[in-house]
């Protein structure tokens, strides 16, 4: 046999070597020895990937609970309007308290602007179930006399009953509110229920929704102004003066307002908008959400390093692993690829059971909230997608180790 | 390998010449002076050595797992001195399959993927590789037990499929690192009996043990001591 080696011939294998080493491990080998690696060591992966989805979830649930809730808000503000404006009576000169005109709520309606204008008066009778109770039984709860046109104006709605027509300024019926209702124990005007106030006795005729923009009202007793004078045996000034204005007037109906009702210390009027606390109420909830999403993030990072840790110890496990594959060939990339492969897979897996975890946390939460169900779709987009960032990075360490770690000591580890 | 073209003379499967391995430490361990040896293409070489003698850094070293301090190593006539680590992967991939007294299998691998991934690394696809594994476990004579997991399998039957996953790639040498080591005597038998098989085949084989008798059964003996080799006998 003839041993001698011409050159050109060892160029030319060398080349082939060159070409070889440069198509070898598939990206299926690597995906199939990632995943296949992680499936196989289930428990253990379920736990590694396990910090990584509770991140995710919080995140997808938070993002998702803000958005219905928000979602819910606004479609309260929607219904309620953002059209309501309430006029007081402000602070007067000196120590004297201002007081609103009896007549201003009747000067009100007459601009154009203005769809429904109802005064109330707070009253200081008392209210009892009925004349036989103690006087200090008053449960908390108030009476004001309202204008007709107060459940149009607040767009109120009825849990039970017909709130009082025209015929209301003469008779003695009263509407009571939610809460009012609540505590006075009475679930339904079929039969005519009565109240004691002052020193008569008022039918309750019809029980309020709660109302979002007066949740004062949910607490009183509500009969009409003449009656509440009647039982007072007094003139009462209005308390508050509820306006509904069309949705593009607000602002001027508002910028009139106060030289309407008091031409001549419009000063001592003050002009609120109710809807304007609910949108406060819903920056208030963003605070909080960035609280969540901040420890959210934590267990992302806790996450993170779960998954590098269980990527350490699969590599110091898998020495001989390692070794051998190299001893058939394979290169440092390729170890490489595969252990990161395999955090991926966990980072991938993590992700979309945290996302599926959150969304069903957000449903099950808003729906227990009668909230309209709202997950972005980019919460679910940026969750996977982050999962497997996190993952990424948490392998990136092991799986250089991996790579870097000498055939020959791979191979003795065993 | 269509590389090579059918007139060109076959090269050694393996040579090294003046083949030194020093690790660093002060002193630094000289565990390698100035080796020669080739193994020819259709050989069947033993190196016998007691342990320490540095037969496990030669097999490291001819099998490209380790680079010599001096000296050259070529393997099927490609001198891989100048090679980068890829390219040594991809020697071993092509031209060389090992055999370990471990056996080194992966225990969530069927004893038919366990062959088949050494076709991974050669880009080969899955159905073919699976192919060709069935085709070399057959060879080994475990047709019976393809889709067996290397914990069903006895000791012998484990170094069969280590020993089919070497021949899959059809190397230009077979490497054994101790193959009876961890076998019973009956199983011993029939491995040492299946690398004759093989090298009437055809297959070149190079088997490192400490085990004389084993050594003894082949037509072509080396032996080492203190990292040098002290007989050749053909």
């Amino acid at each position: 046999m003839n041993h001698t080696i011409s050159p050109a011939d060892q160029v030319t294998d060398t080349e082939a070597i060159r070409h070889v080493a440069s198509s070898r491990f598939r990206f299926g080998d690597i995906l199939a020895a990632g995943v296949g690696s992680m499936t196989r060591r289930g428990a253990r992966s379920v736990l590694s990937a396990l910090g990584v989805s509770i991140g995710i979830a919080a995140l997808v649930a938070v993002l998702g609970l803000s958005d219905s809730s928000r979602a819910e808000l606004s479609d309260r503000l929607d219904r309620l309007g953002t059209n309501l404006l309430v006029v007081t009576a402000g602070q007067g000169f000196g120590t004297e308290t201002a007081s609103l005109d009896t007549d201003a709520a009747a000067r009100i309606s007459h601009i154009g602007a203005v769809n429904e204008a109802a005064a109330v008066i707070s009253t200081d009778l008392t209210l009892l179930r009925n004349e036989w109770m103690s006087t200090n039984d008053t449960r908390g709860l108030g009476v004001v006399g309202a204008d007709a046109t107060l459940l149009d104006t607040l767009n109120g709605t009825i849990a039970d009953g017909e709130w009082p027509g025209d015929h209301w300024s003469t008779a003695p019926v009263a509407v009571v509110g939610a809460e009012a209702a609540r505590r006075l124990g009475i679930t339904s005007v079929a039969d005519g229920p009565t109240v004691h106030v002052g020193n008569r006795d008022v039918t309750v005729v019809a029980i309020l929704d709660p109302l979002s923009l007066a949740e004062d009202l949910d607490r009183a007793v509500i009969v009409s102004r003449p009656m509440a004078e009647q039982i007072a045996a007094a003139d009462l000034s209005p308390t508050a003066i509820y306006i509904r204005t069309g949705a593009a007037t607000v602002d001027a109906v508002r910028g009139l307002l106060p030289a309407t009702v008091s031409p001549l210390a419009p000063e001592e009027v003050e002009v609120t908008r109710p809807s304007d606390a609910l949108s406060a109420k819903e920056s208030a909830e963003e605070t909080f959400t960035a609280l969540f999403l901040g420890l959210g993030a934590v267990a992302l990072l806790v996450g993170g390093i779960g998954i590098a840790n269980v990527m350490i110890i699969s590599v110091i496990e898998r020495r001989t692993e390692i070794g051998l594959r190299r001893a058939l060939g394979a290169r440092r990339r390729d170890i490489r690829r595969q252990f990161l492969s395999e955090s991926v897979a966990l980072g991938l897996a993590g992700g979309i059971a945290g996302v599926l975890m959150g969304s069903v946390a957000t449903v099950v939460f808003a729906r227990t909230q009668g909230w309209r169900v709202v997950i972005p779709p980019a919460a679910g987009v940026v969750g996977i997608v982050g999962a497997v960032l996190i993952g990424a990075i948490a392998g990136l360490y092991p799986a250089v180790r991996a790579a870097r770690l000498a055939p020959t000591d791979a191979l003795r580890g065993a | 390998m269509s590389a090579l073209a059918p007139t060109r003379p076959v090269p050694p499967a393996l040579e090294l010449v003046a083949v030194g391995k020093e690790y660093a430490g002060s002193p630094p361990v000289r565990v390698l002076h100035g080796v020669d040896l080739r193994v020819d293409d259709g050989d069947f070489v033993t190196i016998v050595g007691q342990s320490g003698s540095g037969k496990s850094t030669l097999l490291h070293v001819a099998g490209t797992l380790d680079r010599p301090t001096s000296g050259r190593v070529l393997v099927a006539g490609v001198d891989t001195t100048e090679l980068s680590d890829d390219q040594l992967a991809a020697v071993r991939s092509r031209h060389l399959g090992f055999v370990f007294q471990q056996f080194f299998l992966l225990e969530d691998l069927s004893a038919l993927d366990n062959v088949a991934l050494a076709l991974a690394y050669q880009g080969v696809g899955m159905a073919e590789r699976r192919t060709r594994a069935g085709a070399l476990l057959d060879r080994v004579g475990l047709s019976h037990r393809v889709h067996h997991l290397p914990r069903e399998l006895s000791g012998g039957e484990r170094q069969r499929v280590a020993i089919a996953r070497a021949l899959v790639t059809d190397p230009s040498l077979l490497l054994a690192d101790e193959p009876t080591g961890n076998l019973d005597s009956q199983s011993t038998r029939s491995i040492l009996d299946l690398l004759h098989e093989l090298h009437d085949e055809g297959v070149t084989i190079l088997v490192i043990t400490h085990d004389t008798s084993v050594a003894a059964l082949a037509p072509h003996q080396i032996t080492v001591a203190d990292g040098r080799i002290t007989a050749d006998r053909r």
